[in-house]
Parts: structure tokens; C-alpha cells; sequence
């Protein structure tokens, strides 16, 4: 290449901004990308470990990472000093996925009240849109939203389709929906402006339980075709799961 | 153990505390009161810790009674109350006894009344707070036939009062800049600020939205913005145009650009306006927010020493709720800025 890439080295430079009185967003990419959201999760990680004094709550997002501090006690000026060197230690970008990580097979009913317009700003037929759906584990990103919610992807660029401008009511429980090369599993009844595709019986916050939360980010999700009876069946065995199985991976 | 009896509820009753802050990684926002002063002004009149848990009552109130004697505070939105038939002074606290009906109805102004016990409603804790989330599905409305536990009580006294800092009746907001503050323009960011909102009738503790007569508010660029972290506060950009402003029990994480951030100081107010109650916004420094965030919580270390005994004592009152107690206290009509 004749010129330097702008845009990677763009991304390549973290940028540090103020949310409020009692945040700071370090920002990877402003744009989804396998690689920023890795450095989000290690990122996070090594912020946690650090015990960066003032530092109250983390949590990554899909290529952000957030912290809370209480600009009574703490000065943010300073604070964003020690990111600025805790930054610069290494290439985030390259780290490596978090431990522990797993793989869950979710059974799905791919009858979505708006599969076929999904599928038509997709390219693609509805048939052909869950073969796609369905053909390949796809990453957890993060959880954000509501409580347990899994952001999954990058799905391919062809679902690079626009959330609605209107809102959809409620979307129930369990739901899949897709938008901006995204995929969610809605673990609460939801309005929402993305499309939904498929149901589940999959749910990700399970409130009262001694592990609320079914996902982390760094997993991986396969959705697997079923029929109605099916799942049916399936939900009435296990409630929570509705038939998810669960492997590890690293 | 005494406790408040439920004989019925509105349908917007929930335990309510400070929220379950530390789970954002989780994707589960902090949630609790939605005006948090009301909260410190309750704990203030009955001498008590403010993370105690009260009943929120959005809208209007219930009909309650006690199983022993106990001290209640009311604060926030003032609402018509009434004990046995007698009307009942708004901020301040009163002696419920067993066999007494304390009946709340209808806010007068403002969104969200609190009815405190003193030694808190003791339900259960879950992850760490006694605070309904219901769009997260932890815990439920209170509704009639409940009976809720009181803590245990450390020298509450009725006949208290405490004048409420004025936030029912709308105002300006005021909003430092948020991680896509950027994304407005300098045009549009001057027409949000001239633009005189109302409070749509669509609103939640989750967030309210506002209207305006003119266009939609737009960032330069796609609706396709990366979804990043969400506080309460936040004012966020839906795909009309139209903004709202994201309350305690809001998404942790959302791809709508948000314009600004309300201060902690001012989201009472946001939550206290009711629908049709005229909003608008003004950007300011981070110092000056800072400054006043700080005066803040020391008025609120300091609202204990606002607490004054009643003057009169409310039974020899025919109408209370019009009462001049003492110059500018009234049931909270007289908001003044």
C-alpha cells in the first residue's frame, strides 16, 4: 500500500471521553469489530485487576469499556491519566479472548413475525435466511440492554439491516431478533426496533437463581432449528434452558 | 414484627430503595426510587438512614394500615392523604395506629409519592437491594392483601416537618455531554436547547419521553451508532427524533445516540414531571455541575437540621392541604424556583 491505512490507525487509538459527572467511556471503535470488542473484554479485565483507585463499576460493551467513579472523591482528569497508561502497555487489540469460555446450542422456532422482511433486507429468501442463521456459532459480544441480554455477532455483512424507526411494542421473552449485523436472545418481554426472526425458550437472566446470569461475554451461541412441538417439548422439561446445551470451549 | 398492611394499592406501588448499583456489567441497571431526594427527605423525618427501603407510589397512592404502632413519613409528589377521615399534612411524618386507615390518593402534582415507615420496609433483599425492578422481573407491585415488614424503628417521632426543595412543576434541565454528545451538531445542539418540550404521556420509570412541536432531533450520520453503556440521566435519541430522558430503571446498553446527560441534581425534576409539564434543557461546564453536584450532597447531609416540629397540631385543622403552616409551605402547589 502507497498510503497508510487512516482508518485502522484510527481505530487503533483508543479515545477516552466523559459520560456525565461519574463516567468515562474508553472507546475502541465506534464500529463493530471482532478485534475492538477483544480489547474491550482484556481491557476491562485489566482495569478490574488494576484496582484503579476511585473506580467504583466496570462493564465492556461491544467495543467500549465504562467506568463509574465518584467525581467527589475521585478527579477524573487523573483518572483518565492512568488509563492513558494502562493503555498504553500493550496492543489491546490483540489480546486474547477470556477464559472459561463456553458454547451454548439453543433450540429455535424460526417463525418471527418479521422473518421475511428480515430476510428481504438481508437479500436473502427466509428459508435461506435461517439456514444462514443457524449454520454457524456466533460470539457474545456483551451483555447490556436488560439484565443477562446477549449482543451476538458479527453476523455477516448482509445483515448489516437498520433497526426500525419505529418502535416495536413488546417483543416476548425468549425472542431473536436482528439488526446491525447483530443478534439477540431477548431474556425479558421487550419493546424493541429490531426485527424479530425466531423464538426460544432460552432464558438468560433467571432472577433468584444462584447464577442469574446464563452467558458472558466471550461465549458462543448456536442456534438450532426446531419445530413448534419441539420446542414445546422442550420448554416443558426445562423451563429456564427451553433444551439449550451447554460444552466448554477454553 | 410491625408491619403496613396493604388493604389496596394503585397499580404504580413498589418497594423502592437507592437500587442495586454493581450489575451493569450484567446488563442490570441500578433501578431504584426514581427521586432519590424523596428518599432523603423521608430518612431525614423519621432520623433514619436514606438506603432504608419506602413505598413508591407512581401516580397515586392506596389504602394502608398498620399491624402495630408505627411512624410513617410521606414525601415526593404531594398527594391527598387522609388518616380516618382527617386530612394528613404532605412532608412530614405521623403516628399509624392498628385499626387506623391511611388512604393516598391521587397526585396533585408531580409523578411519584413515597410513603416511608420508620426502620424501613423490611421485604427481603435480592441482589443486594429491596428495590422492585419489574422490567428486570425482581420482585412485583405491592397490591392489596400484603403485609410488609418495618425494620426495626430507632426513635422516629410524628409531627415532623421538612419543606421539599421544589421539582413538580417542570423547569430547565441541565445537561453535560455524554459519550455521543458529539454526534449532534453545534446547530442541532442550540435548537434542543431553545426547544420547550412537554412530557409526553408515555413515560415510565424506565424513561419519559418529551415532544416538541417542531422537526426531530437527528445526529449527523446513520441510525446505525454502535450500542454503548447507558446511565440514568442519559437523553436518548430515538429513530423520530424525539428524546427521552432515561430514568433509574432504564437499559444499561442502546445504539440511539444520546444528546446529554441530565446532572444528578436535576433528575428529580425529570422524573417528578408530569405529563403535559414543560421541559427544556441547557448544556453546562463540567465544573459548574461539579460544584453544584458537591453543594448537593452536603444539603443533603444537612436536610436532617431542616426537620421542624409541626406548629399546630394537625387535628385541630379543618383543611390542611390549604394550610399556610408557615409562609410558603403549603402541599407543595406553591413550587418556587
Amino acid at each position: 500500500m502507497n498510503s497508510p491505512d487512516t482508518s485502522t490507525a484510527k481505530a487503533a487509538r483508543p479515545e477516552v471521553i466523559a459520560m456525565g459527572l461519574s463516567g468515562l467511556l474508553v472507546r475502541f471503535s465506534d464500529r463493530l469489530d471482532p478485534a475492538a470488542n477483544r480489547a474491550a473484554l482484556a481491557f476491562r479485565a485489566a482495569v478490574v485487576a488494576e484496582r484503579l483507585p476511585g473506580v467504583e463499576e466496570t462493564a465492556s460493551s461491544l467495543g467500549s469499556v465504562f467506568l463509574r467513579f465518584d467525581p467527589l472523591v475521585t478527579d477524573a482528569g487523573e483518572l483518565e491519566v492512568r488509563l492513558g497508561a494502562l493503555l498504553a502497555e500493550r496492543d489491546w487489540r490483540s489480546a486474547d479472548l477470556p477464559s472459561g469460555r463456553r458454547r451454548w446450542t439453543v433450540p429455535a422456532v424460526f417463525d418471527g413475525p418479521q422473518l421475511a422482511e428480515a430476510a428481504a433486507l438481508a437479500g436473502l429468501t427466509p428459508a435461506a435466511a435461517v439456514a444462514d442463521l443457524t449454520s454457524a456459532p456466533v460470539p457474545v459480544l456483551a451483555l447490556g440492554f436488560a439484565p443477562g441480554l446477549p449482543y451476538m455477532g458479527p453476523l455477516g455483512p448482509h445483515w448489516d439491516i437498520p433497526r426500525q424507526t419505529e418502535l416495536t411494542p413488546t417483543a416476548p421473552a425468549g425472542a431473536v431478533v436482528v439488526a446491525v449485523r447483530q443478534i439477540i436472545i431477548f431474556p425479558a418481554a421487550t419493546p424493541t426496533g429490531w426485527r424479530q426472526v425466531a423464538r426460544t425458550g432460552f432464558r438468560a437472566f433467571r432472577p433468584g437463581t444462584a447464577q442469574p446470569f446464563a452467558l458472558a461475554p466471550g461465549d458462543e451461541v448456536i442456534l438450532q432449528a426446531v419445530t413448534v412441538a419441539e420446542l414445546d417439548r422442550l420448554v416443558a422439561e426445562d423451563p429456564a434452558g427451553g433444551g439449550a446445551r451447554v460444552e466448554a470451549l477454553a | 414484627m410491625t408491619g403496613l398492611i396493604v388493604h389496596a394499592a394503585g397499580p404504580g406501588v413498589t418497594v423502592q430503595d437507592l437500587g442495586r448499583a454493581g450489575w451493569l456489567a450484567y446488563g442490570l441497571s441500578r433501578g431504584g426510587a426514581a427521586d432519590r431526594l424523596a428518599l432523603a427527605e423521608g430518612a431525614a423525618l423519621l432520623g433514619q438512614s436514606p438506603a432504608l427501603a419506602a413505598l413508591e407510589m407512581a401516580g397515586t397512592g392506596g389504602s394502608f394500615g398498620a399491624t402495630g404502632p408505627i411512624i410513617i413519613a410521606l414525601t415526593g409528589a404531594p398527594m391527598r392523604a387522609m388518616l380516618d377521615g382527617a386530612p394528613l399534612l404532605w412532608n412530614a411524618s405521623h403516628a399509624l395506629a392498628p385499626g387506623q386507615r391511611l388512604q393516598i390518593g391521587a397526585a396533585m402534582d408531580g409523578v411519584y409519592g413515597y410513603l416511608h415507615v420508620a426502620g424501613g420496609i423490611g421485604v427481603p433483599e435480592v441482589m443486594g437491594s429491596r428495590s422492585a425492578h419489574l422490567s428486570a422481573g425482581i420482585g412485583a407491585p405491592v397490591v392489596a392483601g400484603d403485609v410488609l415488614p418495618a425494620g426495626p424503628a430507632t426513635g422516629a417521632r410524628a409531627g415532623r416537618m421538612l419543606e421539599p426543595e421544589p421539582r413538580f412543576a417542570g423547569g430547565t434541565l441541565r445537561l453535560v455531554p455524554s459519550a455521543q454528545t458529539g454526534l449532534f451538531s453545534a446547530a442541532e445542539r442550540a435548537r434542543f436547547e431553545e426547544t420547550a418540550f412537554v412530557r409526553d404521556a408515555r413515560g415510565n420509570r424506565q424513561g419519559v419521553r418529551l415532544a416538541a412541536g417542531g422537526a426531530g432531533f437527528r445526529p449527523e450520520g446513520a441510525l446505525t451508532i454502535l450500542s454503548e453503556i447507558i446511565l440514568p440521566g442519559d437523553v436518548q435519541v430515538t429513530g423520530d427524533g424525539a428524546p427521552y430522558i432515561l430514568l433509574s430503571e432504564c437499559q444499561t446498553m442502546g445504539g440511539y445516540p444520546r444528546i446529554g446527560t441530565v446532572v444528578p441534581g436535576d433528575l428529580p425534576r425529570a422524573a417528578q414531571a408530569a405529563p403535559g409539564t414543560v421541559l427544556r434543557f441547557r448544556f453546562v461546564e463540567r465544573e459548574a455541575a461539579l460544584a453544584d453536584h458537591r453543594r448537593r450532597a452536603a444539603g443533603q447531609a444537612a436536610l436532617a437540621a431542616r426537620v421542624r416540629p409541626m406548629l399546630r397540631d394537625p387535628a385541630d385543622m379543618g383543611d390542611l392541604l390549604s394550610y399556610q403552616l408557615i409562609g410558603g409551605v403549603t402541599a407543595g402547589e406553591d413550587a418556587e424556583e
